[in-house]
């Protein structure tokens, strides 16, 4: 019965999303998209047992053997990533009710709602199927209803943002299917298995490598790696702050998914990292993105768009990882996707209790804020050293695995970059530190005693997590190395 | 069990402490009464754990395990002991004189101000059980971040500036030498463990070693090495209370501490002499022992000098144990304790002349002994005794210090060491003169002593300069193990 599940929590918000623009009404919209959202992260948590108990499980939809019929594959990876990707859905749609209700326009609540199911849908997809086509298609889904969740931000340079990501996702989108397409055209398969036993025949085409190099662009693309980074910031800081936590949290994260699934599964290591040697263009981007994007976050005005700009350095440390080609380095890439979507997923939720009493994200509208709502200053603090990696949190677990792995390589000049980049983190994030407790609020501000409802509990409870996760590391570490497993 | 439990019972006490002053928060009252008692309790417990620990030097106590298969673990062995009973007894001592100055000079924020010391003292005694490099450092950066709010405990544009340069010197020493240290070694050895006599044995070339215990000296920030010494003058900023037991005693010592231990324990005494790996540290002591001393020559605050003073102490325990004999080794503990009780004394004078005078330069103190002649005199006491002259304790300290660099052939390293006691005597002393000599410049009728929650603390760890002085030979043999 359990194996269902694996194609069910794909297809019960993508049922439930219709559902919620029938009902269109706000706080029923919500109950409703909550309870999904709650169903789908219990039936991942099962899926993840189960495969960590009995191993990866196949489903062949309606019965059709693959390679002929859509194959769904839940391994150890793809269970962690599911896991991730759910409990923030869960996570964000619970603790964000007042806030969709504050910033969003009372009609568009109800396809808010179904856009954020359709987002969910998308994603939870792209990690579940094993077919190539259908990857495109869930990414597109998910793409798709992203746009639709920017452009619903207070701030009417969310449209251009999301415009921008349109363009941007589109030629991603486009590239990939381009690369899908090449390679069925030289293997007559959309199977992942499939694929996977047949490229290593036709490799020398030039075919395969121009699938390859098309794979490559369109991932960097939906990944946001330097340079192909652009469309991220605006986005991520115009989106409302359910969209921004859910998007920063998890959509980033499932591309570099796609990234493991492709160069290591489909293509293989062989063919990625020692004929093509891709490597060789991954190194020098991470680190560009690294320090170029940590040097961005610095001189940003807006908070959000500086934890956007973080979140491209950070997407910098998981790529760095793939491309030392060891075992360390891979498991840290794994273990820092799983714990930066959480340290990231509570900044931004810290932001959204700040926006309930501030006017705007900006410094200067920060003043004082931490002294006024001290709880949620002392969250932005908590999740602010978890981004640095200082230790017990979880950012330090990651960081450790991603040096032990760089020294184990003798990339000392890598580690010099790496310290380098956390004291600037340390800087950006000290920055809205001392404006949030040194500088006097305004009047405004202080007199301003709109509750926050819900969504200060949920914060402390993904921060939480996080510090659990960085004094127990048990969990995330075992998971991340039995993912690793799969890929080799 | 029973050793286990005590030792947690260590890191309980000021953490419940810390709930029940955060619990209590509108009660003043009440909770400087917490905190005075969660220092009682944790001082009765540490001298528990010197009657239990004896019989289990270098027993691990884990509770769980952090990455992989590093434990967070803790043990007792007699440095650690020594640094827990130091800091908890000045701990007890600190908690009086911070209530009363507190209270004097009308602090806000009182409950956050003590509820932070406490966590503060929750991580010195982390770094002082500490078993691996990994606990020490995670402990060394949980105290970092629980002194920030002490420093800048004002609020205003100097406690910000100070708090900068204070976070900003000692994270990015701690994430850029320290831990890369800690992961270097990890990377090479596959152990962190702290071991009698050190596990790096012939695992490493001469030059790797001298690289390494370099990153340590430099990481371990809050040891104070030029020019990484920036910090402590910042942290001046705080409230004297901190000044005194934070950068006098637990902060200051937890970076001397570590510098000691991972001296003894990763390196090894025999390895660390034999390979000179430590050659390049002793250059860079014993040029801050006499550059700090210069510095405070020309600083005419008070806890200026006095924090410069430390700066230069500091390196006397570092040159101590990159010396890397078994006398210099002693001579660096025993200093940990002598100029602990000394610079506190010293400080406590600082803030008992701010709060009864409201003043804070060495040029307005002419004549001010007439008035407060109990301050004074401790603060007397407390410099004699860090100049090193019997019969004041840190005359033994140095003794060992002096004899340690003759042991080891470091002649140079022996006069410096006289340099700067003549240098000691020449920024300590002139606020003796000028307090009892000198004939008053301004009106002095009104002020009369500090509060006696300030005079008391300052009178009994003077004293203690004093009684140390004949508990040498105690203290000698407590020190024994590491030798042996």
């Amino acid at each position: 019965m359990t194996h269902h599940l694996a194609i069910l929590q794909v297809v019960l918000p993508l049922i439930a999303a219709p559902i919620c623009s029938l009902i269109n009404h706000s706080k029923a919209c919500w109950l409703f998209a909550t309870t999904v959202a709650w169903l789908v992260f219990a039936m991942s948590l099962s899926l993840f047992l189960e495969v960590q108990t009995g191993g990866s499980i196949r489903y062949e939809i309606g019965g059709w053997q693959p390679p002929w019929g859509i194959e769904y594959h839940i391994d150890a990876l793809a269970a962690f990533v599911l896991l991730l990707v759910s409990a923030m859905a869960a996570i964000t749609l619970s603790a964000f009710q007042r806030s969709i209700a504050i910033e969003i326009p009372k009609h568009k609540q109800g396809l808010f709602y179904t856009a954020f199911l359709l987002c969910l849908t998308g994603l939870l997809g792209i990690v579940a199927t094993a077919d190539a086509f259908n990857i495109f298609v869930f990414l597109e889904i998910s793409s798709l209803s992203a746009y639709a969740l920017i452009a619903l931000g207070r701030d009417r340079r969310a449209l251009t943002a999301s415009f921008e990501y349109l363009i941007m996702g589109t030629i991603g989108a486009t590239f990939i299917l381009i690369g899908i397409g090449l390679l069925y055209m030289q293997t007559g398969t959309l199977n992942i298995a499939d694929l996977q036993a047949r490229i290593p025949e036709i490799s020398h085409l030039h075919s395969v490598h121009a699938a390859f190099a098309f794979f490559t662009i369109g991932i960097f693309l939906k990944l946001a790696l330097f340079p192909l980074h652009h469309w991220l910031p605006g986005a991520y800081a115009y989106a409302p702050s359910a969209v921004s936590t859910f998007l920063a949290a998890t959509a980033t994260k499932v591309a570099l998914y796609l990234l493991y699934r492709v160069f290591y599964t489909v293509f293989g290591f062989e063919f990625s990292f020692e004929v093509l040697q891709l490597h060789y263009i991954l190194m020098p981007l991470s680190i560009l993105a690294i320090v170029i994007s940590s040097l961005n976050a610095i001189f940003q005005q807006d908070v959000k768009k500086m934890l956007a700009y973080s979140s491209l350095g950070q997407i910098g440390y998981m790529t760095l990882g793939i491309s030392l080609l060891s075992d360390v380095g891979l498991i840290a890439s794994i273990l820092h996707l799983f714990n930066h979507a959480f340290i990231k997923g509570a900044l931004f939720m810290t932001m959204a209790c700040f926006l309930f009493r501030t006017p705007s994200m900006r410094l200067d509208d920060l003043n004082g804020a931490g002294r006024t709502m001290p709880w949620v200053g002392m969250a932005f603090v908590l999740g602010g050293l978890g981004l640095i990696g200082i230790p017990l949190t979880s950012g330090f677990i990651s960081k450790w695995f991603l040096v032990s792995a760089v020294i184990e390589q003798g990339h000392w000049w890598l580690v010099a970059i790496i310290v380098f980049s956390s004291l600037l983190a340390l800087i950006y994030v000290w920055r809205v530190v001392e404006h949030l407790f040194f500088r006097e609020p305004s009047a405004a501000l202080v007199a301003n005693k709109q509750p926050i409802g819900a969504l200060l509990p949920f914060t402390w409870i993904v921060l939480l997590s996080t510090l659990y996760f960085g004094i127990n590391s048990d969990f995330p570490v075992q998971a991340a190395k039995a993912a690793a497993k799969v890929l080799q | 069990m029973m050793l286990a439990n005590s030792l947690y019972l260590n890191f309980a006490i000021p953490v419940i402490g810390a709930c029940l002053i955060a619990l209590l928060h509108q009660h003043r009252r009440a909770f400087e009464l917490v905190f005075i008692g969660t220092a009682a309790v944790l001082l009765w417990n540490t001298l528990r754990l010197f009657d239990l620990g004896q019989a289990a030097y270098f027993t691990n106590i884990s509770p769980f395990s952090l990455i992989d298969s590093i434990p967070l673990a803790f043990h007792l062995e007699p440095l650690g002991l020594l640094f827990s009973g130091i800091a908890s007894s000045l701990f007890l001592v600190t908690t009086l004189y911070a209530i009363g100055y507190m209270n004097a000079n009308n602090e806000k924020h009182l409950a956050r101000f003590y509820f932070c010391f406490c966590i503060a003292i929750f991580a010195v005694m982390g770094i002082a059980f500490a078993a691996n490099l990994l606990t020490l450092f995670i402990f060394y950066e949980i105290l970092s971040f629980s002194t920030y709010p002490l420093v800048t405990h004002k609020g205003n544009e100097a406690a910000r500036n100070g708090g900068r340069a204070y976070l900003g010197l000692l994270l990015s020493t701690s994430i850029g030498f320290f831990l890369i240290a800690i992961l270097w070694v990890w990377g090479s050895t596959s152990e962190l463990d702290f071991v009698r006599d050190g596990f790096l044995q012939e695992q490493m070339p001469k030059e790797a070693l001298i690289v390494l215990y370099t990153l340590f000296a430099f990481g371990v920030g809050k040891a104070g090495l030029m020019p990484f010494h920036r910090w402590l003058p910042s942290a001046m900023v705080a409230p004297t209370p901190v000044s005194a037991l934070l950068h006098a005693v637990a902060v200051v010592k937890a970076g001397v501490f570590c510098v000691l231990k991972i001296t003894v324990y990763v390196f090894g005494i025999d390895l660390l002499s034999s390979s000179g790996a430590s050659t390049l540290i002793i250059w860079v002591a014993t040029a801050t022992m006499l550059l700090a001393s210069l510095v405070a020559l020309t600083q005419d605050n008070l806890k200026a000098r006095l924090a410069y003073s430390t700066v230069s102490q500091l390196s006397y325990i570092v040159l101590g144990a990159a010396l890397a004999t078994a006398s210099s080794i002693a001579g660096a503990s025993m200093h940990m304790a002598t100029h602990a009780v000394g610079k506190i004394t010293l400080f406590f004078c600082a803030g008992a002349i701010y709060t009864a005078a409201k003043k804070t330069k060495v040029s307005e103190l002419d004549g001010l002994a007439k008035a407060m002649p109990i301050t004074f005199i401790a603060y007397t006491i407390a410099a004699l005794s860090i100049i090193g002259l019997p019969p004041m304790a840190g005359s033994w300290s140095k003794w060992f210090l002096l004899d340690g660099a003759l042991q080891a052939e470091y002649f140079w390293v022996a006069i410096a060491f006289i340099i700067s006691t003549l240098l000691n005597m020449a920024y300590l002393l002139p606020v003796v003169t000028r307090g009892f000599f000198a004939p008053a410049k301004d009106n002095i009728s009104g002020i009369q002593e500090a509060p006696w929650m300030c005079l008391l603390p300052l009178s009994i760890t003077a004293v203690s300069c004093f009684v140390l002085f004949f508990l040498l030979q105690e203290l000698h043999l407590f020190l024994q193990p590491l030798f042996n």
